[in-house]
């Protein structure tokens, strides 16, 4: 069985902050990470590879040091790391990332699961996931938390708001996992070494994956980040400070103006 | 020139602060509160390779530099003075006299499991009359047959009582002198080997420190490290390797200390405004922040110069030196930085300042240092 992990590398901050002028994200100064909740779907394809024996193979798209985060993977465990890296994939938005990782795991080709995050701490949308499913034709299923991969079958558990859901799924499949699923492992020290001196991380540009530049990056990337803004403070509630019999009286009568009741 | 750590030192700092902030943290309170060895931290490093860092691969270790394994000490202390003592002492004082002076056989015998972290060793060369003067040291051993038989006292041994191997320093031939002191690989159920009390301590009360018996114990003839007569020597050697994790201590419990100063200068509010705005309490983080500074890169330029394999006494006495006093005027500032609450236990740098106090005494005091330095300095006159 091979399993391939989407791994999204972000700042290690979940305040980060925007340029202004260009509407995006400012990386300088902030040490990178592995997305959080990618470790959770690494640690899930670590423990499938611990049962099953199954290959794992971590996928990135980005700029040249996004190649820490794959190797702070394969000293995880992974046994394979791929980085899409190309100026053309530059300024790509959800769907645009998701095409170039879609190119990839069709090179890959043969793969039986596909496991991504459920959101990037940075980016937020959780869209690159389903996405990546609907362009590689395959079942999704999000916000997984369990898993039970049996014959030919994914079996995952859903966390929703009021409750699970149980979904079963043919292979090959897409799964985004949450943060709930597992506490990721910390990498052996020893295999933090041997994932700088003796593995490779693969380098694939647009050629490599036979993307069309024009399908890529900013030029494919259909949503444009037109203003970014910090939204301001919610503004402090209301405070009724008298007795107890009246305040019940005057919360009615506010809910009933707003027609709450 | 190159001032950056590499990529690989990178990802292993961020494991270890990684693993300290979220497996010690919670427990270094309790632990200084309880006293109790923290077994199942200690039990998880051993599964991360963590005590085991410079051991090569072959004998059970990570191979890592010695400025990777200054880093972990560093990381493991700034949380806890007492995980970082066990972690230095197991790994620069026991493991390092092993692998450096050890036979292939003993090597493949005690390493692969010390590394795993399936035990601690220890090193017991002080004595109650033999501190700074090591070289006064009166246990002895002498050869009967087969065995060696040991017979004497040790004390503040790191991990002593609890350690499944450890490394004992003993007279073979009195009139010697420093030339005719050993050292000798003991085992813990060995018969006449028995640890006294733990130290009751002003700090690092999760680490343990014992009192050492021997009475007609005796060790198999094969346990003498190298040749006897050569155990002053190895020590020293060692010693010079001990100082630079010591010295890595000081910086990570210097280094929590401002930490904690800085969060708490933002937030404590007097006259109106954060003490962080008062000018007398910037000039003492300022002035934590550039001797932590110093002494971090004293240290990696002791452990840079030992990985090269050329001499690094001096540097690794000036480096334990300045970072341990200059870790002392950290943990000062940080209390007085806290005012009132710097002195209670419910804020950190109260235990750091105590565990602290340590590294201007273990593996050489400060005056021991400054000898070393002087001699190296003066020379011959
Ligand atoms: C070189 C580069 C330039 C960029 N430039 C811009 C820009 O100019 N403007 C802008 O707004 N944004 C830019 N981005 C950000 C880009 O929009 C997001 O990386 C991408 O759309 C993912 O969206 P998200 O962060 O919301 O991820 P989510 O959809 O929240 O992520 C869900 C999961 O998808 C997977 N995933 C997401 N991204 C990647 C990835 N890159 N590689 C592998 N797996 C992934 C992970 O498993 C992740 O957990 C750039 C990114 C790159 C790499
Ligand atoms: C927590 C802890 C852990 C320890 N762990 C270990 C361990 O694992 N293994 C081990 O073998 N030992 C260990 N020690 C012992 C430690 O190395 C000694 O305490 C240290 O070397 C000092 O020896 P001493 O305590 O006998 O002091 P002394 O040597 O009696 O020193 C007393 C004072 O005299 C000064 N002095 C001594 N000689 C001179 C001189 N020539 N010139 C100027 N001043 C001098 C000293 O600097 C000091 O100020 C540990 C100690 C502690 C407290």
């Amino acid at each position: 069985m091979k399993v391939v992990v989407m791994i999204k590398q972000v700042p290690d901050t979940n305040k980060v902050r925007l340029d202004k002028r260009t509407g995006t994200l400012i990386r300088k100064g902030v040490p990178s990470i592995i997305n959080p909740e990618d470790k959770n779907a690494l640690e899930e394809a670590l423990k499938l590879k611990e049962k099953t024996g199954a290959s794992v193979v971590v996928v990135s798209m980005g700029p040249p040091q996004a190649e820490d985060a794959l190797r702070e993977a394969l000293a995880m465990g992974a046994d394979e790391a791929i980085l899409l890296t190309d100026r053309a994939f530059a300024g790509a938005d959800t769907w645009a990332t998701a095409t170039t990782l879609g190119h990839a795991l069709k090179k890959i080709g043969d793969f039986d699961l596909v496991l991504a995050g459920r959101q990037a701490i940075d980016g937020d949308t959780a869209q690159v996931g389903p996405q990546l499913a609907e362009y590689l034709k395959i079942p999704q299923v999000t916000y997984v938390r369990e898993l039970i991969v049996d014959d030919g079958k994914v079996k995952a558990t859903r966390a929703l708001e009021d409750g699970y859901e149980e979904i079963e799924a043919e292979l090959p499949a897409l799964l985004t996992i949450t943060k709930e699923a597992n506490v990721p492992r910390y990498p052996h020290a020893a295999a933090i070494m041997t994932a700088y001196r003796e593995q490779e991380v693969a380098l694939w540009g647009a050629e490599d994956i036979n993307a069309d530049p024009e399908s890529v990056g900013l030029k494919g990337s259909p949503t444009q980040v037109k203003r970014s803004f910090t939204p301001p403070p919610k503004e402090p509630g209301q405070v009724i400070k008298s007795a107890p019999s009246e305040a019940a009286r005057d919360v009615v009568a506010i809910l009933r103006q707003k027609n709450i009741i | 020139m190159d001032f950056q750590l590499t990529e690989e030192q990178q990802m292993m700092q961020r494991m270890v602060r990684d693993f300290a902030e979220k497996e010690i943290g919670p427990v270094a309170q309790e632990m200084d509160a309880s006293g109790q060895f923290p077994w199942e931290v200690i039990r998880k490093m051993g599964s991360l390779g963590l005590l085991g860092l410079p051991v090569p691969e072959e004998y059970g270790g990570c191979g890592a530099d010695t400025i990777t394994y200054a880093i972990a000490v560093e990381e493991i202390s700034r949380v806890s003075g007492s995980v970082g003592i066990t972690l230095a002492a197991h790994t620069s004082l026991g493991l390092d006299l092993i692998y450096r002076f050890g036979t292939e056989e003993q090597k493949h015998k005690y390493l692969p499991s010390l590394a795993a972290g399936k035990g601690l060793a220890a090193f017991g060369l002080t004595e109650p009359e033999a501190g700074s003067d090591a070289a006064a040291v009166k246990t002895t051993a002498v050869l009967d047959g087969e065995q060696w038989v040991i017979n004497g006292q040790k004390t503040f041994i790191t991990s002593g009582s609890i350690a499944d191997v450890v490394i004992v320093a003993a007279v073979t031939d009195k009139s010697a002198g420093a030339k005719g002191i050993s050292n000798f690989i003991g085992e813990k159920d060995t018969p006449g080997f028995r640890p006294g009390r733990d130290e009751e301590k002003m700090g690092l009360k999760g680490s343990v420190t014992s009192q050492l018996f021997f009475e007609d114990c005796r060790v198999p003839k094969g346990n003498l490290l190298g040749q006897p007569g050569e155990g002053f020597k190895q020590f020293l050697i060692t010693l010079d390797g001990g100082r630079i994790s010591i010295g890595a201590m000081a910086v990570g419990l210097a280094q929590g200390a401002l930490d904690a100063a800085v969060k708490y200068s933002k937030e404590r509010v007097q006259f109106g405004q954060p003490i962080a705005r008062f000018q007398a309490i910037q000039w003492m983080i300022a002035d934590m922040a550039t001797e932590i500074e110093a002494a971090r890169w004293m240290i990696y330029r002791a452990a840079w110069l030992k990985d090269q394999g050329v001499r690094f006494t001096k540097e690794a006495a000036m480096a334990k030196l300045y970072a341990s006093e200059a870790a002392e005027r950290a943990c000062f500032k940080a209390i007085q930085i806290h005012g009132g609450y710097g002195y209670v236990k419910e804020y950190d740098v109260e235990r750091i300042y105590r565990d602290n106090r340590l590294t201007t005494i273990g593996e050489g005091t400060s005056e021991i240092q400054r000898l070393v330095i002087a001699r190296q300095v003066l020379g011959k006159f």
